[in-house]
């Protein structure tokens, strides 16, 4: 927290955690990267309407506290194995929206050479090993990630990102259990939204709190309002210190909502638009973080406006740049199936 | 001992290679289930978890699933894992990690990672171990793109192209015959590869060619013996990797020989059988045919468990003579 005079740091002795641990730069970023997420999206959003971008995506409008919370201790070579509803994680790792944008329009300059799109988006470079299509499918490759650190004494800790839906995977239970039983510094962070595809966690999963499988594998289970920047950070910080120390895996489930359905096909007819409303109402994860750091006095409405322009431009620029860019030869099919073709 | 005559069985040969290649790359480690203490349900880790310790032989839970996916994603950041399914059936469960991930990856991130696990899988039938023991899945596997999938046939080959499957940049999937386990053969010392992707003429003809796999490289082999009494001069083509597949060498004994026998041991309908099949009617080789195709494979039946059953789904020495002849004296 260099810059931090006391009496600054003593006026913040009452705050939630975050603004105690991070300085004030620190955390406009967070908000700054919080509106890039959700701008992202809505701009994704409107180019698949138009046309411009085709196939499905899975938004996570609604849960970017989730996503930033749990990045914000993580050091820039651990890694991350994400989801189906990805983007988020992408960004809050690092991620270029340019390059994001590009990877969905299927250009050259995407992140997997327009062979990905928005299912499988990854950002090497930045430690996410990539968003899956398969429900569970990124978590036992998190568990080998971590048994690669561990091995290697690289002092990375991984993080797997899954949803609810995973809970209920064979995968989610295996690799549980041998990152337990082997101590590896991995945590599985379950964003549970509610609801896998149309099917809610009080219909699928039988216990109430997916927090409580930890117990199962004798590990702590952390259940933390996933709409709340400080609280997942918090979360995700235990955890990070745990797995550096070589004490294990966490599982924390971030309690969260998406706004928007599944994917593009969902006309969600499984659950109320007063819910949804009332979720987007009074449980935005950006108004609820905005509103705290203004009140904290650690942004005014001029800081937050600026973020929001800068944000603005940053997403009309990255369009831009995919619009712009090459897609990929015909000739070029068969690249990147094995290694000596490409 | 003299080192040119040298004689290993094939899981000897196997476990050298581990041992050659954990001696040589840091990164290198064994995953399975009981390939610790126990030494694998085959004896093929042996005593590695005593040379190597229990930090790079580690004994999994019974997780296929799981495990495989540790192995793939270890692979991706760094690791050489070498993974052991307990008995090829088992693939069954980690097919998800095999098939969505381990193949998938570098494409769908465009180049970004490679993917270096062996996976390998002792299969085949012959051991009294009925339907969910004894399968020959390989021709899933390798309808797979981004997979490469091997079956050595001899000690030798087993070393060798475990050695190069180590040190391939992609998941590379071995097929092991049980059977061929004690199978004794010369073996040299010390590291050599054998490449993946090139079939191996195992005996040169100008009758027929018998293009066979694992375990039915032998067995044709000793049929081609049987009928050199008879005059019948049979070349045998041990195809030795399944993806990718070596056409050229296929198309070319074809083109010397007329007559082709595809001889294997998995399920004859859309096996690996039909695959070579095509390859050769759609090739230059096909005009130089002078008879039918035949494909000699497994019954259309899971594994029985009564050994005269079992020995009567899968291809046999008297079985592979019989087609050999009716192909060449035109019975066919």
């Amino acid at each position: 927290m260099a810059g931090a005079s006391k009496a600054a740091l003593d006026s913040r002795a009452n705050l939630p955690f975050v603004y105690r641990q991070y300085s004030p730069e620190q955390l406009r970023q967070v908000l700054h990267k919080m509106y890039l997420i959700r701008r992202f999206e809505e701009g994704a959003e409107e180019c698949y309407m138009r046309g411009l971008i085709h196939g499905t995506m899975h938004l996570s409008i609604g849960q970017e506290a989730s996503a930033m919370g749990i990045c914000m201790p993580l050091a820039e070579d651990d890694q991350i194995t994400s989801t189906h509803r990805g983007h988020g994680h992408c960004i809050a790792k690092g991620a270029e929206v340019s390059r994001m944008f590009a990877e969905f329009f299927g250009k050259t300059t995407g992140y997997c050479k327009g062979r990905g799109g928005s299912m499988h988006i990854a950002d090497v470079a930045k430690g996410n090993l990539g968003a899956n299509g398969i429900v569970a499918g990124g978590i036992p490759i998190a568990v080998g990630a971590a048994l690669s650190s561990k091995m290697m004494k690289t002092g990375k800790v991984v993080v797997s990102f899954f949803g609810d839906g995973a809970n209920n995977e064979g995968a989610f239970h295996e690799a549980l259990n041998m990152a337990a039983i082997w101590k590896l510094p991995v945590i599985f962070v379950c964003e549970n939204n509610g609801y896998g595809m149309s099917t809610s966690t009080a219909r699928s999963t039988a216990v109430k709190n997916i927090a409580e499988r930890a117990a199962a594998y004798s590990m702590p289970g952390v259940i933390v309002n996933g709409n709340i920047f400080s609280e997942v950070a918090e979360a995700s910080f235990k955890a990070v210190e745990r797995a550096r120390a070589g004490e294990g895996p966490t599982l924390i489930e971030s309690k969260t909502y998406r706004h928007r359905g599944h994917s593009k096909s969902d006309r969600n007819r499984y659950r109320t638009k007063e819910e949804i409303e009332d979720w987007m109402a009074n449980r935005d994860p950006i108004t609820l973080f905005e509103t705290e750091l203004r009140d904290f006095g650690f942004i005014d409405d001029q800081g937050i406006q600026a973020i929001r322009d800068a944000v603005a431009k940053e997403i009309a620029d990255g369009i831009e740049f995919a619009k712009e860019s090459p897609a990929p030869e015909i000739a070029t099919l068969e690249n990147y199936v094995y290694t000596e073709q490409a | 001992m003299d080192a040119a005559v040298r004689e290993l069985s094939y899981a000897q040969a196997i476990q050298e290679a581990m041992a050659i290649a954990m001696d040589m790359d840091e990164r290198v480690f064994l995953m399975g289930e009981d390939i610790g203490v126990y030494g694998g349900a085959f004896q093929v880790t042996g005593d590695l978890v005593e040379r190597y310790g229990t930090d790079r032989v580690i004994d999994t839970p019974i997780s296929e699933l799981g495990g495989a996916g540790v192995a793939v994603g270890a692979a991706v950041t760094g690791m050489r894992p070498i993974f052991e399914f307990q008995f090829s059936d088992f693939a069954t469960l980690g097919m998800e990690q095999i098939v969505n991930q381990a193949a998938k990856m570098r494409f769908m991130l465009g180049g970004e990672v490679s993917v270096p696990v062996v996976m390998r899988f002792p299969a085949g039938s012959g051991t009294g171990a009925a339907a969910q023991h004894s399968q020959s899945l390989e021709a899933w596997l390798g309808h797979v793109p981004g997979l490469k999938v091997i079956q050595p046939a001899t000690p030798h080959d087993a070393k060798g192209m475990l050695l190069a499957a180590i040190a391939d940049p992609d998941p590379v999937m071995i097929f092991e015959h049980k059977l061929l386990y004690k199978m004794k053969g010369h073996v040299p010392e010390g590291h050599y590869t054998v490449p993946i992707g090139k079939a191996e003429i195992r005996r040169e003809g100008r009758d027929l060619t018998i293009v066979a796999t694992s375990i039915m490289v032998q067995k044709a082999l000793d049929a081609a013996a049987a009928l050199e009494g008879e005059g019948i001069d049979i070349e045998v083509v041990d195809l030795r990797t399944i993806r990718p597949i070596d056409r050229q060498t296929v198309i070319d004994s074809v083109k010397k020989t007329s007559r082709l026998l595809c001889v294997y041991e998995a399920v004859k309908t859309l096996g690996i059988g039909a695959e070579v099949s095509a390859l050769v009617a759609e090739s230059e080789a096909f005009d130089y045919l002078d008879a039918p195709i035949v494909r000699l494979g497994g019954a259309e039946t899971p594994i029985p468990y009564n050994p005269d059953l079992e020995k009567a789904t899968v291809p046999q020495v008297p079985d592979i003579i019989a087609a050999a002849r009716d192909l060449v004296k035109g019975v066919r």
